[in-house]
């Protein structure tokens, strides 16, 4: 009999090439890759220069996602980009995807979206793959048992014309995530304590299988978002061992297989899991049952604390810093700061159960007087479908904008940013200094958080608002 | 790739824990579509006091840290993004080698492929590195040591194929490419098991 194997060592030991020695890393095998206007030129640029072709358009996909304006275009098709450099960079995808034969979906394609949003979607990603993508939040795939994960352009490059990557081993970090979560706390406000609890290097080197009894009952846009922020622990991956959940939310999507194919995909994706008695390099537990809406008070994810706890004093110089820079003061929670903006939106927080999070909360409420809202889709299919049920009408009626898909505020290279010292409540995934733009201050938080915060004007707990009924 | 072997340089330090990609380079400046050009970009907001002019608290703005080609970074460099114009902007402001008790994983890879050289360096040393800003250090890269002014030297830890890259210079597209058959072979496996 085999010796008893992780989930991550199946995936790995299935993409295995080359394998690895002392002297060289192994090669590792890409069965997508996800590409976006701005890792990816100087990527191309090398094959042209070598000579190479794209080894497998099948196996690549490419999207319009970070540099792209949110809000529409004027009526004569001209679209409001921050900068001619940003209009240049996507015409410049363009450029590069019809050269080599990609599949892009550009301005005119109904599926149009961040890179980690549509890839789930289209069906893309699925059990057991290996997944990479010129952006660290790759791990998001990940929530489908996929070992899925950010890399450069230059790497961008090798698996344009290998399909392959020199990979070291990395080693296995499994958090189990025992209990219940209570009500009114989700997804966003657990990625938060773990990422509080472990740091945010206490997953270097490692890819994470998040496990126990509250992972397997999230939905998968609750796994999504848990895997997104792996890379915000330092890991290089993080990973949730699929099933009947993640099967039939995959079912019917234009890219998986169909028919007899289906049930036979299903039956090997079933085997993707960790094996009784496999070893982890590290455990960590947590206890889903102490988890609390939970936001940042500090420049980075690991900064995180329950919304009703006091900010911890600064152990050094450079925490006090960080205090200093958000304007956090020690020993008061963060639940009353006073926002300025707030953002809904991102491959953490864009997709439609996160829509309808805010919107529970927004229903037959206001955004406060001066503070800014944005809402933005994650993708085309996303924006259609909370159309559908309304939700942007309940967004604007509440004084919210509701933009087109694209990464927008979270990365802040489209335009969409915050003005100095601005305090922004964002459902996204990072707040370093200047993030969201220069000298903004950001607070991690979840939908539900973010909403019930521009309701209040202050940074708010969502329990204290209630759905309230719907308008005949 | 052009080899790297040695690293003779001034250190220069920036202590803080964490400094995530989008300090060394903001994601405003990544609309470029070249490698070229990004010092001046980089640690911009940091660097810069909004007016334009040279902000004095930055540390690498300092006299003595002028022309240093060493950076000595507290733990944790590099975390974030996995935007390669991060190792692209340090090159171009004159980086040669990031040393920390800690390096963010892709921010590495990153680093080594572009001849950047990223090390680790144990918490003792780490420590006397950050508290003595402007020491002259040798990096030895066939050797893996550092060595001090006196002459004391130590010994850092390097994947081996990426110390070969640096050493000699090697494109690891290169190698991959020589990898075709293998590749092949894989790939009508796994269209046969499909």
């Amino acid at each position: 009999m085999n010796a008893p194997r992780t989930l991550f060592e199946k995936i790995w030991d299935a993409h295995v090439v080359a394998p690895e020695t002392t002297d060289t890393p192994a090669v590792l095998y890409v069965d997508l890759q996800l590409v976006h206007e701005v890792t990816s030129p100087q990527a191309f640029d090398v094959l042209r220069a070598q000579g190479l072709k794209l080894r497998r358009p099948d196996r690549t996909l490419a999207t319009l996602d970070h540099s792209i304006p949110t809000l529409p275009a004027s009526g004569n098709g001209e679209r409001p980009y921050a900068t001619p450099a940003a209009k240049a960079q996507v015409a410049r995808l363009e450029t590069n995807c019809r050269e080599f034969g990609i599949e892009l979906h550009g301005w005119n394609s109904s599926e149009r979206g961040i890179v980690h949003v549509i890839g789930p979607e289209l069906g893309a990603t699925q059990p057991g793959m290996t997944i990479v993508c010129g952006d660290s939040h790759t791990s998001t795939h990940g929530a489908f048992g996929a070992l899925a994960f950010g890399i450069g352009t230059t790497e961008v490059g090798h698996v344009l014309a290998t399909q392959c990557l020199l990979q070291r081993k990395p080693k296995t970090l499994a958090i189990h995530v025992d209990g219940e979560l209570p009500p009114g706390v989700g997804a966003k406000d657990l990625i938060l304590h773990i990422i509080g609890r472990i740091g945010v290097n206490g997953g270097t080197g490692h890819v994470i299988e998040y496990r126990g009894a509250a992972i397997e009952k999230l939905s998968m846009e609750a796994r999504m978002t848990v895997c997104n922020m792996s890379i915000e622990a330092g890991a290089r991956a993080g990973l949730i061992a699929p099933d009947d959940t993640t099967f039939a939310w995959l079912q019917g999507r234009a890219r998986v297989p169909h028919g007899a194919a289906w049930d036979a995909a299903v039956a090997k994706w079933s085997a993707l899991k960790t094996d009784a008695g496999a070893r982890y390099d590290r455990e960590v537990h947590i206890d889903a049952r102490e988890v609390k809406p939970t936001v940042t008070y500090g420049t980075h994810p690991g900064m995180a604390l329950a919304l009703d706890a006091p900010v911890p004093a600064a152990r050094d110089a450079i925490e006090q810093r960080a205090l200093d820079y958000m304007q956090a003061a020690a020993g008061k929670p963060m639940q009353g700061t006073p926002v300025d903006v707030v953002f809904v939106g991102s491959c953490t927080n864009g997709r439609l159960p996160d829509l309808r999070e805010a919107a529970h909360v927004l229903r037959g409420r206001r955004v406060a007087k001066g503070v800014r809202m944005l809402v933005v889709p994650g993708s085309e299919a996303v924006r259609r479908a909370a159309e559908a049920e309304g939700l942007h009408e309940v967004f604007r009626a509440a004084g919210a904008e509701w933009r087109e898909p694209g990464c927008s505020m979270c990365i802040a290279m489209n335009g969409d940013m915050a003005q100095p010292g601005q305090l922004v409540v964002s459902t996204s995934n990072r707040n370093f200094e200047g993030r969201q733009g220069k000298g903004a201050r950001t607070v991690l938080a979840s939908p539900a958080t973010a909403a019930a915060s521009a309701v209040a004007g202050v940074i708010a707990d969502p329990r204290a608002y209630p759905q309230q009924e719907r308008a005949a | 790739m052009k080899p790297v072997t040695r690293i003779h340089s001034r250190t220069a330090v920036l202590a803080d824990e964490n400094i995530d990609t989008d300090r060394i380079i903001p994601a405003r400046f990544l609309t470029t579509t070249t490698r070229e050009g990004l010092g001046r970009v980089c640690f911009n907001d940091w660097r810069y006091l909004p007016d334009g002019s040279d902000n004095p608290a930055f540390p690498l703005n300092r006299p003595e840290a002028k022309g240093c080609a060493i950076l000595v970074a507290g733990r944790n460099f590099g975390c974030g993004s996995s935007r390669e114009h991060a190792p692209w902007a340090l090159l171009d402001y004159g980086i040669r080698a990031v040393l920390s008790s800690e390096i963010a994983d892709i921010f590495r890879n990153n680093a080594l492929k572009n001849g950047l050289l990223a090390i680790v360096v144990a918490e003792a040393e780490h420590h006397w590195l950050l508290d003595n800003p402007g020491v002259d250090l040798s990096i030895d890269v066939r050797e893996q040591t550092i060595t001090l002014p006196g002459g004391k030297a130590f010994r850092f830890e390097l994947e081996p194929f990426a110390r070969h890259c640096l050493l000699e210079g090697v494109d690891q597209l290169g190698f991959l490419l020589q990898h075709a058959d293998a590749i092949t072979a894989y790939e009508q496996h796994l269209e046969q098991a499909a």
